[in-house]
């Protein structure tokens, strides 16, 4: 992110010659062509640009970009991605995740990465089954979720990833979804231009193992009443005439209310930039389920030490206080004695 | 001699200036300043082991005597050996801790098989470390500590200092703790806080004993404490009383000094194995032209290697405690695709939850230091114990077929070139390396004559910086798995270099072109092509140095911190008049490639390990040779005796088999298949 120079490039400079192959119709397909649109708006350069991705289905995406990129190991992208930058503040460091593989198999590399603030841009694509392994149940479906793996129904209580992301102390929360591109570049733009760790959970159709989990929420006839869009400095309102809003009820919970009933001033106004984390971590649980009006955009954007920087701050004071490394005072800083020789 | 295999012979004292720079061939002159030795007694060496509670300042005091000794100009070796729990519950055996250090006026190896003295500092240090006192060695009891209570903590059901049970050994009774109480008092020292300057109390005692110069640690006691001069004071004068005690009690008797060692000229430190790793991998660094990342999660007893680099920021050394072992080896890993040295240090445990992403290492081939800090084990084992029993899983320990490099260290010093040529294989050939080294190195101490750092290696290699192929259409592409002919190694294209943007991963990949390939033989090639890669490092290997006799029956071959018993027990099998040869081997993988060729040549190799026999059946498989294990499980290294024995079984075998007798000096060779 540290790119100023302005690089001029196509859509076409970012796809690389590998054939793309996720199955037909799967949403995947909606957030790589969201990806490799915006690059070129964003101005960087595709060999300063890597994309680290750990194992399923969603972590082919390094693949299908023209970058650098590392198709690594289950769970382990946000570690892999931690040492690219932290070796190199200077490259535009992408995580490419999962479900499974972020709140699963890699949930304690995810929560670090983001408790350390490390200047990446984590993207979770959240279809609530595992795909590759052709469809158990993961970490965020729901209750009563009848796979493979549950053939009597899950009885694991899911994750809400937001709420991990906020409790892991994100300094960047937000949530988008696979079928609205224009939403998908500016979550993602805003991500990129973050500086520290940014998360994005995408709703991600599979629409093989899970089809139409989401349905209820962003297809685009139901999103007025649906999809509730958090724009900071706004009053958090939805509904085809905005008749619909949030807010703070007297116990302190956030509820979703008729503007009419209770004035236009009891809506809360969204402000991503709070410091205080406990209202994002609200909105982020407003839905537990995938059948109610969900807030979707920028949930927090808050600004504090990014991890690369902190250790290049550590590098150049101690540089500073004892000068450049110098091995041959390393090897007597001891203390040293002479043998003489008598030969 | 024949010389068919390029057999190297080293017999004499000159074997250090040859193979590991330790030099030590000539001459020193008495250190100018040393104590007036008119009125002590000559020793060639000593051997005093400090022992005590965990919170009694054990290793401190043993530290503290280890640097005079080493600035005074005497050769040493130490040997910490201290419990698993901080502070243990007190007065108990198993809380017990001991710092054990040889020190003499010649070249040693080992930290003595016996000590000659035993501090013991409570009835549980007795009861823990009496065993190891040699018949009629020194005793210096805190006869303070003998009370009803600490005796029946220990295990004593009679008072040892009274019941005639230590009659065999000289006993010294101080009352350590009442001595240092009323040497401090006057400094206005509670008595608590007082008893605690004890330990400085008996390194006063045995440095007037055995002729120590008193001035450094008077100065080290000042700069340690100096910003609280209560505590300071404290030490200073339980120090001075412990010293003047020797001076002035006739129950102490006779003063003996052991005079500086015939040390080659040059300049000299002292240094644990963990802190010359931990430097090796700085100067690795510099030499390989690289910034070092270390990603690495608290381990004993690794994690000093991660202290010390964190120190080290000014070399452009970055260091993450990551949240797992894991995630240590990953930060390594995505710090090397972007161009730096990518380091993680752990020990056994750690090793085999690293197993996966050292696969992926393998398989994307990239340079990797993985340092593995040996300990007693399976699971948590003995961990502050030492053991060498990880050459299975250094070897063998990741899935399907996933060979890579392995380097052992064998003493505290070698840690550094060890570490040197770990990052020298890893960059030269794209691939991870396991550096092994054990808690006995780790932390133990030698002077070291410190190299000249502008001889060290030039080990960079550069990156890719350009196209290296053409592809079907005629244009100019990267292939990112296109190898150098001679060392099979992959272009390692770092990001930021335009145009050689490149993915890699996982799933294997098609030769050449690093794209994902199922394609079967392509799959067979890739496997071939990988193992090849580490197989042919052997002919980037000096040819074997053997040591001693190469027309000897017996071969000890030994790899690791062996190394000091068995130099010390093969050194004093030849003096004796046997023929005996040693291989001591670094490169564990690939093995050298004459190895083979030398084993077969004895009739007997014996193969000392710290396990229950892991490179023993290597070799046996590799060969065909009928080499014999000795193996030792006891979280303490060899004894120069239990070497020397093991050499004795094998000579006798080879005499009742009738063979000739081991010291004559026949050509064995004549009747030997």
């Amino acid at each position: 992110m540290s790119d100023t120079a302005v690089n001029v490039t196509s859509k076409k400079d970012w796809a690389s010659d590998q054939e793309v192959r996720w199955c037909p119709g799967c949403g995947d397909y909606g957030i790589l062509l969201a990806v490799q649109q915006l690059m070129p708006e964003l101005g960087v350069a595709p060999e300063n640009t890597v994309f680290i991705s750990g194992i399923g289905c969603s972590s082919r995406f390094p693949y299908y970009m023209n970058t650098y990129g590392v198709h690594s190991i289950h769970g382990r992208a946000p570690a892999i991605a931690t040492g690219v930058a932290i070796a190199r503040p200077d490259l535009d460091v992408w995580v490419v995740t999962g479900d499974g593989d972020g709140l699963s198999i890699g949930g304690n590399h995810l929560i670090h990465a983001l408790r350390r603030n490390v200047d990446l841009t984590i993207l979770l694509f959240n279809n609530r089954i595992y795909g590759l392994t052709k469809g158990q149940y993961s970490p965020t479906s729901e209750i009563g979720k009848v796979t493979k793996s549950t053939p009597a129904g899950s009885i694991d209580p899911p994750f809400n990833p937001l709420s991990v992301a906020l409790g892991a102390e994100a300094s960047f929360v937000a949530r988008t979804h696979d079928l609205d591109r224009k939403h998908m570049m500016e979550t993602f733009r805003a991500a990129h231009d973050h500086r520290g760790a940014a998360f994005v959970e995408i709703f991600q159709n599979c629409n093989v193992f899970n089809d139409g989990q989401f349905t209820d929420i962003v297809r685009r006839q139901n999103r007025d009443e649906m999809l509730i869009e958090l724009v900071h400095g706004e009053p958090i309102r939805f509904g085809a005439d905005r008749q619909r809003g949030v807010s703070v009820g007297a116990d302190g919970q956030l509820r979703i209310v008729d503007v009419a009933e209770v004035g236009e001033e009891a809506i809360l106004v969204h402000d991503a930039e709070r410091n205080d984390p406990s209202l994002a971590f609200a909105l982020a649980r407003l839905s537990n389920d995938d059948h109610s009006p969900t807030p979707f955009g920028i949930f927090r954007r808050v600004q504090r030490q990014e991890y690369a920087s902190a250790i290049a701050a550590q590098l150049a004071q101690a540089s500073e206080r004892k000068g450049p490394g110098d091995l041959a005072a390393l090897l007597r800083s001891n203390g040293t004695w002479n043998v003489t020789s008598t030969n | 001699m024949p010389n068919r295999h390029r057999v190297v012979v080293i017999t004499g004292p000159e074997r250090y200036g040859c193979r590991w720079e330790r030099g030590r061939t000539y001459m020193t002159d008495t250190q100018p300043g040393a104590p007036d030795i008119d009125e002590a007694s000559l020793l060639h060496r000593l051997v005093v082991r400090f022992a005590g509670d965990s919170g009694d300042g054990m290793q401190l005091t043993g530290d503290r005597f280890t640097s005079v000794s080493a600035s005074y100009g005497n050769d040493l070796s130490t040997f910490p050996d201290y419990p698993a729990e901080i502070r243990a519950p007190a007065g108990t055996v198993h809380g017990v801790s001991a710092f054990q250090v040889h020190i003499s006026d010649h070249e040693i190896t080992t930290p003595g098989d016996q000590p000659n003295v035993l501090v013991a500092m409570n009835p549980a240090a007795l009861m823990a470390d009496l065993g190891r006192l040699e018949r009629g060695g020194t005793l210096i009891v805190n006869e303070d500590a003998f009370d009803e209570r600490n005796l029946q903590k220990a295990g004593y059901a009679t008072d040892p200092l009274g019941d005639g049970s230590l009659d065999t050994y000289r006993v010294i009774h101080v009352p350590m703790t009442s001595l240092t109480k009323e040497a401090t008092a006057s400094l206005g020292v509670k008595p608590r806080d007082a008893e605690r300057s004890k330990n400085f109390f008996a390194l006063g005692l045995v440095s007037w004993m055995y002729t120590r110069p008193i001035d450094p640690t008077l100065e080290w006691i000042e700069t340690k404490f100096g910003t609280n001069e209560l505590v300071a004071g404290a030490n200073r004068e339980a120090f001075l009383a412990g010293y003047n005690f020797g001076e002035t009690t006739e129950a102490v008797g006779h003063r003996y000094e052991v005079r500086p060692a015939q040390l080659p000229g040059g300049e000299y430190t002292s240094v644990t194995g963990n802190t010359a790793l931990a430097w090796g991998i700085v100067a690795a660094g510099q030499l390989a032209k690289l910034p070092v990342t270390l990603g690495s999660y608290p381990i004993t007893p690794a994690s000093d290697i991660l202290h010390e680099l964190s120190k080290h920021k000014q070399f452009g050394v970055r260091t993450v405690q990551a949240e797992d072992e894991i995630a240590a080896i990953g930060m390594a890993l995505g710090a090397a695709f972007a161009g730096h040295l990518g380091v993680t240090a752990t020990s056994g445990p750690g090793v085999a939850l690293k197993s996966e992403t050292t696969s992926l290492a393998v398989s994307v081939e990239l340079p990797l230091l993985i340092v593995d800090i040996q300990r007693g084990g399976p699971s948590t084992g003995l961990p502050t114990k030492t053991e060498a029993a990880d050459l299975n899983i250094a070897m063998y320990g990741r899935h399907s077929e996933a060979p890579l490099p392995i380097v052992a260290a064998y003493s505290p010093t070698h840690c550094f070139a060890a570490a040197i040529e770990a990052v020298r294989i890893a960059v030269k050939y794209r691939t991870p390396v396991i550096l092994l080294s054990d808690g006995f190195l780790a932390n133990g101490s030698e002077p070291w004559r410190l190299p000249d750092v502008d001889t060290l290696p030039d080990i960079s290699v550069p990156f890719a910086t350009a196209y290296n192929g053409t592809d079907s259409d005629g244009e100019d592409v990267f292939y990112p798995f296109q190898r150098d002919p001679e060392t099979l190694a992959r272009p390692w294209a770092i990001p930021g270099t335009r145009d050689l943007m490149h993915r890699i991963g996982g799933l294997e990949k098609a030769d050449v072109t690093g794209n994902i390939s199922y394609d079967s033989e392509n799959h067979e090639r890739m496997v071939k092509l990988r193992a090849a890669k580490v197989a042919r490092i052997a002919d980037d290997l000096p040819p074997i140095e053997l040591v001693g006799d190469l027309d000897a029956d017996v071969c000890v071959l030994g790899w690791g911190s062996t190394w000091a018993a068995i130099d010390a027990g093969v050194q004093r099998r030849r003096r004796e008049g046997h023929k005996v040869a040693w291989v001591h081997l670094t490169h564990l993988s690939p093995l050298p490639n004459d190895l083979g060729d030398i084993l077969r040549r004895f009739e007997r190799v014996v193969v000392p390990e710290l396990n229950m026999g892991q490179l023993c059946r290597i070799v046996r498989a590799e060969y065909l040779v009928d080499a014999t294990a000795v193996t030792k499980m006891q979280g303490l290294p060899f004894t120069t005796a239990e070497i020397e024995a093991a050499i004795d079984t094998a000579l006798d075998a080879v005499a009742s088999n009738g063979g000739t007798p081991t010291t004559t000096t026949d050509n064995h060779g004549q009747g030997r298949p």
